[in-house]
């Protein structure tokens, strides 16, 4: 049997994927099982690239992707089309994510299951919701101690919070 | 040099040392997806802006504690950049020719970070055994040491920015490698698969074509990166992997209680074919290395170190092979001399004892 990715090796390796509870298989040469990653961990999970593209009609014969829908076209600091990004599956740079910030949520959503970003702030980009999540919680605590009728702090932390909101703003 | 100094001085430090729930779990992985603010991504970047990249993160490395052993990709010659991705320090990808592609390691092959790949960075960490907290742990470290000098692709609503939409978010990519054994041989590994499946990893796994006998290792990481913090990440996958180790101790111990003399010749018969066969290849090896795993790990096999199956793994790898036996070699030629290598890790070229 002929490696079912190049068609030119013997295929030596029998790879089952399962995602989601679906599965795949392939029989797939060394190199090709390694290039997918499928040996070892050098790699990804799944790429869902293709599913990307096929989400955005970009793989389908005959129909053209949606690129003349309002807001998406092409990524002004990269030259990115969003043609080129659904057949591809790959951003160009970061500038893209706000080129193609309409459809965005939808994709991710597709991919991930959720939209919301959750994780790590990175210090220095990330001063500004580093700061909106402090806020958070400071009025967390200060409903506690208005609670616990502990006013005096309940006031500190409300000076607190003020500080903040004024240097979001400036 | 004698073959044992060359075994010896291939092995990275998760191969030799058995960690938490080290009679399951082979290696913990995880890794960062990073990107600089100001260029494009490595597939549309133009080799001038590579370059820069290259050369800010490098000065950015050389200043970290960590050792880090800076690779020029394009100085290396083809299989000894093939060792590495088998060795587990860098992907396929990488391995590939492209401009301004580099590898920071340190000494312990433990700390490996991509420059250039599809992310300007890939940061990754890899320990023997179940570690993710430990390894979460230091990956943070090393990336707000990084970010400390640079300006990194973030914004509010995504987290950090990649290459790919599969990665933005956390960018945080957690492998465990479990060895199954007893749940197969028990019969129990697919409903096990498809129950973790079902909780949001991705498994997955490599078998010989048209059996499902050879290895069975498998990679439990997490799918997504966006709407969950790294450390629910982590936390999520903890407790699903410790419940997929209990069940395969369970399986074990019901196959040593019901089904002992099967296993014991099972266990013994690979034993035996690793010691004196002539020729192997890959799958063949890998089958019964997985047979002979199970028996140390149920006391069945005393004489030869936990360690073996997470060694030969690597070491029998085509490349990795190669380098060892210091020669290039066809893969007739390989067959006999990876049951060679074998052999003689097996004869005691090295202290077994337990
Ligand atoms: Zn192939
Ligand atoms: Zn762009």
């Amino acid at each position: 049997m002929l490696c079912q990715e190049c068609k030119e090796k013997k295929a030596t390796v029998h790879v089952t994927s399962i995602i989601n509870g679906k599965k795949t298989e392939l029989y797939l040469c060394e190199e090709c099982a390694q290039k997918k990653g499928e040996w070892g961990f050098a790699a990804e999970p799944l790429s869902l690239h293709n599913f990307i593209s096929g989400f955005l009609g970009g793989l389908e014969p005959g129909i053209k992707p949606k690129t003349e829908l309002p807001g998406i076209s092409r990524c002004e600091k990269c030259g990115l089309t969003f043609e080129e990004f659904a057949q591809k599956g790959r951003f160009g740079c970061q500038e893209c994510y706000e080129a193609f910030s309409s459809q965005l949520p939808a994709i991710l959503k597709k991919v991930h299951g959720r939209e919301e970003y959750r994780g790590k702030i990175p210090r220095r980009t990330g001063g500004v919701l580093r700061k909106k999540r402090e806020i958070e919680d400071l009025r967390k605590a200060m409903e506690k101690s208005v609670k616990e009728e502990d006013f005096e702090k309940a006031a500190e932390i409300r000076d607190k919070i003020r500080e903040l909101e004024k240097e979001l703003e400036g | 040099m004698s073959l044992d100094k060359k075994i010896k001085k291939s092995q990275s430090e998760w191969m030799k040392g058995k960690g938490p729930m080290g009679d399951v779990v082979i290696s913990t992985r995880l890794r960062l997806a990073r990107n600089l603010a100001d260029f494009p991504f490595p597939g549309r970047a133009e080799p001038g802006d590579l370059k820069e990249v290259r050369n800010r993160v490098e000065k950015v490395l050389e200043k970290l504690n960590y050792g880090l052993k800076i690779l020029d990709l394009k100085e290396i010659p083809q299989l000894e950049r093939k060792t590495l991705v088998e060795r587990h320090l860098m992907s396929m990808n990488h391995a590939e020719d492209g401009p301004e592609k580099v590898l920071a390691v340190d000494e312990f092959e433990m700390i490996s970070i991509m420059i250039n790949e599809e992310d300007h960075m890939r940061i990754q960490v890899l320990f023997p055994g179940m570690q993710l907290e430990d390894g979460l742990r230091l990956i943070n470290e090393i990336d707000d040491a990084i970010e400390e000098e640079l300006v990194i692709a973030f914004n509010e609503k995504f987290g950090y920015l990649t290459s790919c939409p599969t990665n933005v978010g956390t960018g945080l990519r957690a492998s465990v490698m479990v060895h199954l054994p007893g749940l197969k041989l028990a019969g129990r590994l697919g409903q096990t698969l498809q129950l973790i499946s079902r909780l949001g990893m991705v498994v997955r796994g490599m078998y010989g074509e048209g059996s499902e006998s050879q290895g069975d290792i498998f990679q439990i990481s997490n799918q997504v990166t966006l709407g969950a913090s790294e450390g629910e990440t982590v936390e999520n996958m903890v407790g699903i992997i410790s419940k997929v180790v209990e069940q395969e101790r369970q399986a074990r111990q019901y196959l040593l209680k019901n089904r002992e003399d099967e296993i014991r010749d099972q266990v013994q018969r690979a034993y035996g074919l690793l010691s004196h066969a002539y020729r192997m290849n890959t799958e063949e090896a890998l089958g019964l290395l997985s047979d002979l795993k199970l028996g140390i790990e149920l006391d069945l096999i005393k004489e030869v170190e936990p360690s073996i199956l997470s060694q030969l793994m690597v070491l029998i790898r085509p490349a990795m092979l190669q380098r060892i036996m210091g020669q290039e070699l066809e893969s007739g030629l390989r067959d006999v001399k990876r049951a060679e290598l074998i052999r003689k890790k097996l004869s005691g070229g090295e202290s077994h004892v337990r």
